[in-house]
């Protein structure tokens, strides 16, 4: 299954590739990663997406948690979060295709943040979904470009926190939660 | 006379000339070694170069023992010596570029081992960094993977925080090798003295006692099961745990299993000790962790050489794993109670009670095994056997010396017939198994202890890897006995060559020069010994001898390691005697 790990790190020269390292070496994939400042000082947040079996994502967090210049790791795959990511799509434009594209851009409420004689592009921003449904819609019209963020995460307010099992805290396999999936595209729109 | 070209910018020189010569402050170079000895190191093993000559200018009129090789790789594998046997981290000196790559191996030897050092690299000035400049590489991210951690000091203020980090981080928890890389121009530039500050690290956390709850779980399981097993590694000696464990399992009369890391770690004379597990391990110690219903790991990783296939892997047993690296539980195989945690306060914690049921049925079953399969080899008058040679020395040694190896099959029968009753008697290299380990680590074990018995048993391929090291030997009269177990084969590779290849010895057969004469033209004492009585009179005139010794002992060529558990079979598929 798909794993959200976050990743609290020192912000100091190399940590990403410590990081990236680690994944490589040990086989774990990496479908997208984000870095960026974090609420203190000196501390960057990291949002990993990968996938793996649960003894693997125990592994993930584990071999995360022994590097030094990591401060804290969640899993937080199966938490209540918010997830986000930004995505910039530049799509082929002509006076007939025009209104249509407007037209299927209105609900997904993204901003039109270039316009050109043969394209434009708009910025998406929502879960990984969203984006993708819209970019499907696009293809059609001729998607020419596309820069994603990748997905950025934080646990929504109140949630207990799970991930990296304590000094004392004796090991307890995953236990099988009910799948969280977000149908609804624009259901993320309730900030 | 400081203000060389390498420093910063000539203003910034001459101001700090001028404060040299008020005497306001001293060079980084001379804040480090002020810092290693507030960190309590008093001997370094290195070797100099361009970048560290403000560090070695620092050595020259400073206190601390400096160990000069004869290349960077045995002064790392001398500073993993002094660690196996004492406990304390290593120190390491080399400089940047080629002295820096050459210490590769030493670090991932002691990542793999968990053998606590403090790498200290030179480094170009911090201008040329990037730039590919002359004896510059990337050493921490070459190191990256396979140090605990790593650091490049760019500003001298952060050195002092550096310094009690890595010592910090290299000699607790898990202990590893940690690198410090000094451009040279933070340690020939300007710094002030200062103390040497509490470690803060943190994102560091080191596990400590086990929680009740784990406690509580792991009592049920031993008082639950009819044939419990102890699973001992590396860990227990890293704890200083071997007085507990011996302890606990007299108490509760468990056998116990080692793994290669963990010999000494509970007496090999004890009739509780099955003796070692895994490829080369025991008859008994492989049939009882096939057949145990509570396999209890304690420092252990479930290495591949210890479980064999996994799925054969001590199929019947509950698992109760305790070890203070959290990425260790669950690596290899699934457990069923899992403690992160010390496992010295573990089994201390434990002690309050008597435990297990009564385990007289399956000792004897364990008493049985290893009468239908003693450790043993076929004596032969014509010839000398390598195991008769490890035999004779820890009858000389009465099993109370400290034993490095190399690897190979000599390494495996130091490790089946030399009994350890102590810990940090034996080193060796075991996760990486680098040829070339041995001898230098005896020499570090030698400068560390000076008052005892070192002895190095080698095998005539390995021994060449670092022969370089005789020099330092003698430099620093270093009693060192250094056993050849000369096959005149890449033994453990001719062996597999044998049972895997069809006989076809690619490449094994080697050659070497005469160790006598080698011996003697370093001016260190050459014996030789082809047969059974010349292996005793030359042990006995070497342990009279006080200075170094070399013994070039002609052994069968084609002796091979039994038991044996083929590569991809279970534990309990081991080849005892080879037919073919």
């Amino acid at each position: 299954m798909e794993r959200t790990i976050s990743v609290l790190v020192n912000d100091r020269p190399g940590v990403l590739a410590r990081i990236a390292g680690m994944f490589s070496r040990r086989g774990f994939n990496i479908a997208s990663i984000t870095v960026g400042t974090a609420e203190e000082e000196g501390l960057s947040r990291m949002t990993i997406v990968s996938s793996g079996d649960d003894a693997m994502a125990l592994q993930m967090v584990a071999q995360l948690q022994k590097l030094i210049d990591v401060i804290e790791v969640h899993d937080i795959s199966r938490e209540q979060t918010v997830k986000r990511e930004l995505a910039l799509v530049k799509v082929r434009i002509t006076k007939t295709t025009r209104p249509e594209i407007a037209h299927i851009l209105e609900p997904f409420r993204v901003s039109i943040v270039d316009v050109g004689h043969a394209s434009l592009t708009v910025q998406v921003t929502g879960d990984v979904q969203k984006i993708d449904a819209l970019i499907g819609l696009l293809r059609p019209f001729g998607v020419t470009e596309i820069a994603r963020t990748g997905v950025t995460a934080l646990l929504r307010s109140g949630v207990l926190e799970s991930g990296f099992a304590g000094a004392d805290t004796p090991y307890r396999p995953l236990i099988e939660a009910e799948a969280t999936n977000d149908d609804d595209l624009f259901e993320t729109e309730r900030e | 006379m400081y203000g060389s070209s390498d420093a910063a910018a000539p203003a910034a020189a001459r101001e700090f000339v001028d404060q040299m010569n008020a005497g306001m402050v001293r060079t980084g170079a001379d804040l480090l070694c002020s810092l290693l000895q507030q960190a309590g190191v008093d001997v370094i093993f290195g070797y100099p170069g361009g970048a560290v000559l403000p560090i070695y200018d620092a050595l020259y009129s400073s206190s601390l023992r400096h160990i000069l090789t004869r290349h960077e790789q045995g002064a790392i594998h001398a500073a993993e010596g002094y660690a196996r046997v004492t406990g304390r981290p290593g120190v390491v000196l080399a400089t940047s570029g080629p002295g820096a790559t050459n210490l590769v191996t030493g670090i991932a030897d002691a990542y793999m081992d968990s053998t606590p050092l403090v790498v200290l690299t030179g480094q170009v000035v911090t201008e040329s960094i990037g730039r590919d400049a002359f004896q510059e590489a990337d050493i921490v991210g070459i190191t990256m993977p396979i140090t605990k951690h790593n650091y490049q000091v760019r500003d001298i203020d952060t050195l002092p925080q550096v310094i009690a980090d890595a010592f910090h981080i290299a000699t607790s928890g898990r202990p590893g090798p940690v690198l410090i890389d000094l451009p040279k121009s933070v340690t020939s530039g300007p710094a002030r003295d200062a103390v040497l500050p509490a470690p803060d690290a943190r994102g560091y956390r080191v596990p400590g006692h086990p929680s009740d709850e784990a406690l509580t779980a792991i009592q049920d399981a031993i008082r639950q099961a009819r044939k419990p097993l102890l699973y001992v590694g590396g860990g227990i000696i890293s704890a200083g745990a071997a007085e507990t464990l011996r302890r606990f399992a007299r108490v509760n009369q468990i056998p116990v299993t080692s793994t290669l890391l963990g010999l000494g770690g509970f007496p090999a004379h004890d009739e509780l000790f099955v003796g070692m597990l895994g490829m080369h391990g025991t008859y008994a110690a492989n049939q009882a962790i096939t057949n145990c219903d509570l396999l209890i790991a304690l420092g252990v990783r479930f290495d591949d050489r210890v479980t064999g296939k996994l799925q054969r892997f001590s199929p019947h047993s509950k698992k109760i794993h305790v070890d203070i690296d959290p990425a260790e539980i669950g690596k290899n195989v699934p457990v069923d109670i899992a403690v992160v945690a010390d496992v010295g306060l573990t089994l201390q914690a434990l002690l309050t009670d008597r435990l297990s049921a009564d385990t007289g049925e399956w000792r004897a079953q364990i008493a049985a095994w290893e009468a239908e399969w003693p450790l043993r080899y076929r004596a032969d008058d014509t010839c000398l056997k390598p195991q008769a040679v490890i035999e004779l020395i820890a009858q000389r040694t009465r099993g109370e010396a400290i034993v490095t190896t190399e690897v190979g099959q000599h390494q495996m029968w130091a490790a089946l017939f030399y009994p350890f009753s102590e810990p940090r008697k034996f080193v060796t290299s075991g996760g990486l198994g680098t040829m070339g380990y041995g001898f230098p680590s005896a020499l570090g074990a030698q400068v560390a202890l000076p008052g005892e018995t070192v002895v190095c048993i080698a095998g005539d391929a390995s021994f060449q890897m670092n022969i370089q090291e005789l020099q330092t030997m003698v430099d620093y009269a270093l009693p060192v006995k250094i056993a050849v177990i000369n096959n005149r084969f890449l033994g453990m590779v001719r062996q597999w060559q044998q049972f895997f290849y069809d006989r076809r010895y690619a490449e094994s057969r080697i050659s070497s020069p005469d160790f006598v004469k080698v011996a003697n033209a370093y001016g260190v004492l050459g014996l030789r010994a082809a047969t059974f009585d010349e292996a005793k009179v030359a042990i006995e005139q070497a342990f009279a001898h006080e200075g170094p010794v070399v013994i070039d002992f002609v052994v069968l060529e084609e002796e091979n390691v039994f038991p044996m558990v083929p590569p991809g079979k279970g534990t309990d598929e081991m080849t005892l005697e080879w037919e073919g």
